[in-house]
Formats: C-alpha cells, structure tokens, sequence
C-alpha cells in the first residue's frame, strides 16, 4: 500500500510540505477543445492541480470528467468538480470510477450552484445526496473499497478528496463546524470560496487551528483577482456568499482608468504573500476567471514558481 | 393542508370553450381553508365563467357543487346522476379531486380548476408556506422540528450551503435559509453538537422516488 492516498502530483505537493498552488478552469460551453487547450497551456507548469468546474453556475458546459480527461492529455493534473444538483448517486459513482479509471486523482465534492441561476432554470434538480455525503461517499470508495450501498468494488477509486468551505456565509459561527463535518467525511484538502474579507478570513483560520482542523486537512485559501470595478461590485452584491468589502471597492476606484486590473493583482499578491505566513493555511487557490492568461505572472510575481516537481 | 392557487381564467377557458354544460365543482377540504376551491369559489369561477360565455355569445349553462371532500368516493358518490348532465366539470379541489372524479365517471370529461402548489400552512392571513414534501420517513426532530428536505433548496441534509446569507437563502431573497433558522435553533437549545453529527444518505424508497405510493392499513380494510 502506498504512503499516499491517491498519489496524485496535488497530493504528493502538499504532503511534502510545500505551499500549494492550484488553478481553474471552466470547460467551454459547447464541444471546442482548442479553447480548453488554450487555456491549459496557460496554466501548464504555473500551477500544482487544476480545478475542472462541473457546470459552475448551474450552465451547461462540457462535462467536468471529460474536460479533465483533455487537460491530462495537455499534461496538467485535474482537480475533477462534482456537484450534487445534476446526479444522483448512480451517475455519481459510475462517473468517480470512469474518472479514475482514465487517470483522474483529485476531486471536489460540492452541493452545487441551484439552478435557477444558471441557463436551464426550468430544469428539475437531484440532490439525491449533499456534499458532505458525496466526500462520505467517496471516502468509503477509496478505504472501504465499497459502493454507497456497500456493495464490493472490483478496483475501486482511489481520490485524493477535496472539499469547498465558504467563511463568508452564514450564520458564521456554524463555518468552522460544517468544515469540521467535511474533514471528519473525509476531506483531504478544502479549497475555500474567494477571499476579501481578511480579517473575517483570520478570524476564522484561528478558529479552525483551535480545533486542530488543519492539522486534518490541507486548506487552501480562494483568491481571485479582481479585473474591474465592476466585477467587485458584481461579486458584492450579486453573488450570494461573497463579502466584499467596501475598503477594496474604492481602492480600485482609486486606482484610476487603464490601472484598476493591476491594483486587482497587487492586492491578490499581497493577500498570497499573507496566506504564505498565515497558520494552518497550506496553499492557494487561485481562481482566475476566464483570465487563465494572466496566471503565469501571478504566479511568478507571487514567488510561486517554479512549481515543486515530485 | 394541501394549498393550490386558481388557474387563471384565461387558461379555464379555453379549457371548456367547446362545451356548454359545464359543472364546476369545489371541495370543503384543504382548498376551503386556503380559499380557493370552497363553495364561495365555486359561486365565483360559475359568474366568472357565465359572463365569459355572454360576452363570447356562448349559451353555456354553468351548475354548482361542492362536495364534502373529492378525496373520498363516498363523497364522489354523491355526484351519480349530476355528472352525465354536463359536458365538462371542473373541479377545483387539489389533483386528488379531479382525479377521483375521472376515475368514478370514465365518461366524464375533467378539468383542474387550479394548480396545487404544496403541503403547507398559512403563516399570516393570505401567505401560505411549504412544510413538507412527503418523503415518507419524517426526519424533522434531528433538526429542531424543522424540516430541510421540504424547505432548504438543496434539500441539504448536513448543514446551510456556501448561498446562505443573513438568513436568506441563495434563491431569493424572499426565501427563508432554514438552515440559519436550524443552527439558531438548535445553538438556543443547546443542542448544536447534535447538527456536527453525519447525518448518512437519506433513502428515498418511501419518497415519490420508490414509485407512486399507496398505503394498506389491514384493521381498516373491509
């Protein structure tokens, strides 16, 4: 028996104790791989994993488990997103086992975006199971090497398990304890929602490292750049557990026309050089949305490469 | 109760536009309480319907009847020798009635008369909630009496999701979060460990999941 779970690169990076750096990247919409490829070759070699959204915003994009198929083919390392809302625990476990019998070693377990806000909102939801029985689940497949109904695998999954926390949402004081619950599931690593609010964002990393939760599981701290005014006023207002605060609103005001993107990434690099010190936080997610190009320099302004080769 | 909202008038009619006997037919079950399919409602869709017909040029004969509950064939029994006077009948009890109406008279032609939205109650005069989705195994004491299934969107069964926000739930902001209502709850209660608990898959075999669902309670049947 290996020393490691699922032996992927994400893995190995974090339980040699480096500071990891992982990536995003939302499938097309529609059956254009030169778009995926593109946006590979721009996190290629920046980056640790890559998460592969599983139609983010409930919008239909091609699937998760095939676009994370194409990036193993571009030579990068999946982080394979699952949600709740459009399976149930059938498709979910034939999914997991054509995943990982195709090379797929990460996955992040999630309860997913309610479609109403996506472009089916006709469309009828599953939740035949939530996130943190999905990480339960996965959990059992890997060490117990057994269906949800306990039924024996013939080879069964071995994931390295990921799990999202958001600190923003409320009620707050139930954050550190619904992240309690993920690790206890199962979760190997958590990836948290993007991060604006520091001090509310210490306020809880102390909390969890009180609990010992960090000593249980890698938490990576969500970033994503800002690109506009408009954009942070988007993410303040319009999407439901983000915490913006105003402070950071009128910074890139300030910044002035033609300059509000670079005051975006100076403030993700400040909040990266921050994380690197901050206890128990193991790693960052960087979630560049559709600025995949832009990784490369965030990654080398904020010291992260190169990236460590296990 | 079973709570439902009328059709709109415009969807009746074209409904019943080629008949001319039509019997609209409520219920004093559910549909009396949320104000909608009671012989009050009955009085109103009949008018409603006859002034239609008048204004259209139709000579439509409109009957009325509300039967004690559609949900029971005694009840339905009521209507032997009515229904073969009239071409079409709607009824404004919950799906169950026009149902149990069709099946009794095959010949008849049935229409709903509204839409049954949900098991629910009033919680102020004119506002109705949902409670429960008949999930057949009522789980609501894990969760300070309040049910998740039927009232969190997600049907989340360990905890609010990442959409929660000042009590509201990620849908609208009309939407109770039920999750903040639970962990509120259950923190007054001083039982908050009891959510840090796994709560395990939730079998859905007694649900509307394991197929259309019937009850036989032996002492009771005949």
């Amino acid at each position: 028996m290996s020393e490691f779970k699922s032996g992927s690169n994400l893995e190995k990076v974090l339980k040699a104790g480096h500071f990891a750096f992982t990536g995003e990247c939302g499938p097309p919409q529609g059956a254009n791989l030169e778009v995926l490829k593109e946006k590979a070759r721009h996190l290629k070699g920046c980056v640790d994993a890559v998460n592969v959204t599983d139609n983010q915003t409930a919008v239909v994009r091609m699937s998760s488990w095939a676009a994370s198929l194409v990036l193993i083919q571009e030579g990068l390392e999946p982080n394979y997103q699952m949600v709740c809302r459009d399976r149930n625990r059938l498709a979910m476990q034939s999914d997991i086992l054509g995943a990982y019998a195709h090379g797929i070693r990460n996955m992040l377990c999630l309860s997913g975006d309610h479609q109403k806000f996506g472009n089916h909102p006709e469309s009828k939801n599953v939740f035949d199971i939530d996130s943190m029985q999905l990480i339960h689940m996965v959990k059992e497949m890997r060490d117990q090497g057994v269906f949800l109904n306990g039924q024996e695998i013939d080879e069964a999954p071995r994931m390295f398990i990921g799990a999202a926390s958001n600190p923003f949402a409320d009620p707050f004081e139930f954050r550190v304890h619904r992240l309690a619950k993920k690790v206890a599931a199962g979760a190997d690593f958590i990836q948290t929602q993007c991060i604006y609010n520091m001090p509310k964002f210490k306020e809880f990393m102390k909390q969890a490292v009180d609990m010992g939760l960090t000593e249980k599981c890698y938490l990576l701290a969500g970033v994503t750049p800002m690109k506009s005014v408009g954009m942070a006023r988007y993410m303040a207002t319009q999407v439901p557990g983000m915490d913006v605060p105003d402070e950071l609103i009128k910074r890139l005001k300030g910044a002035g026309k033609g300059k509000v993107a670079e005051e975006g990434i100076k403030f993700a690099l400040e909040q990266i050089e921050e994380f690197r010190e901050m206890e128990g936080v193991a790693g960052v997610h960087l979630m560049a949305i559709e600025w995949e190009h832009r990784v490369p320099e965030i990654a080398e302004r904020a010291g992260m490469l190169p990236r460590p080769q296990i | 109760m079973i709570v439902a909202e009328q059709k709109p008038i415009r969807e009746l009619v074209e409904m019943v536009k080629d008949f001319q006997k039509i019997l609209v037919l409520g219920c004093k079950g559910c549909v009396t309480v949320c104000n909608v399919g009671g012989a009050k409602e009955v009085g109103v869709l009949a008018s409603a319907l006859r002034i239609w017909g008048r204004k259209t040029g139709r000579d439509l004969q409109v009957g009325e009847h509300t039967l004690e509950r559609q949900c029971d064939p005694e009840y339905i029994e009521e209507l032997r020798g009515i229904v073969g006077e009239y071409d079409a009948v709607i009824s404004i009890a919950c799906g169950v009635g026009p149902q149990f109406v069709s099946e009794r008279y095959p010949t008849a032609r049935v229409f709903p008369g509204v839409n049954t939205k949900f098991m629910g109650g009033a919680v102020a005069h004119g506002i109705w909630s949902e409670r429960c989705a008949g999930c057949g195994q009522c789980v609501v004491h894990y969760f300070g009496g309040l049910c998740p299934i039927a009232r969190c969107s997600k049907s989340l069964m360990n905890g609010p999701c990442g959409g929660s926000a000042d009590g509201r739930c990620e849908i609208h902001k009309e939407v109770e979060c039920i999750w903040d209502t639970i962990v509120r709850k259950m923190t007054e209660q001083g039982r908050l460990n009891e959510l840090i608990e796994f709560k395990p898959p939730k079998s859905w075999t007694t649900a509307r999941d394991g197929g259309p669902r019937s009850m036989i309670r032996e002492e009771l049947v005949k």
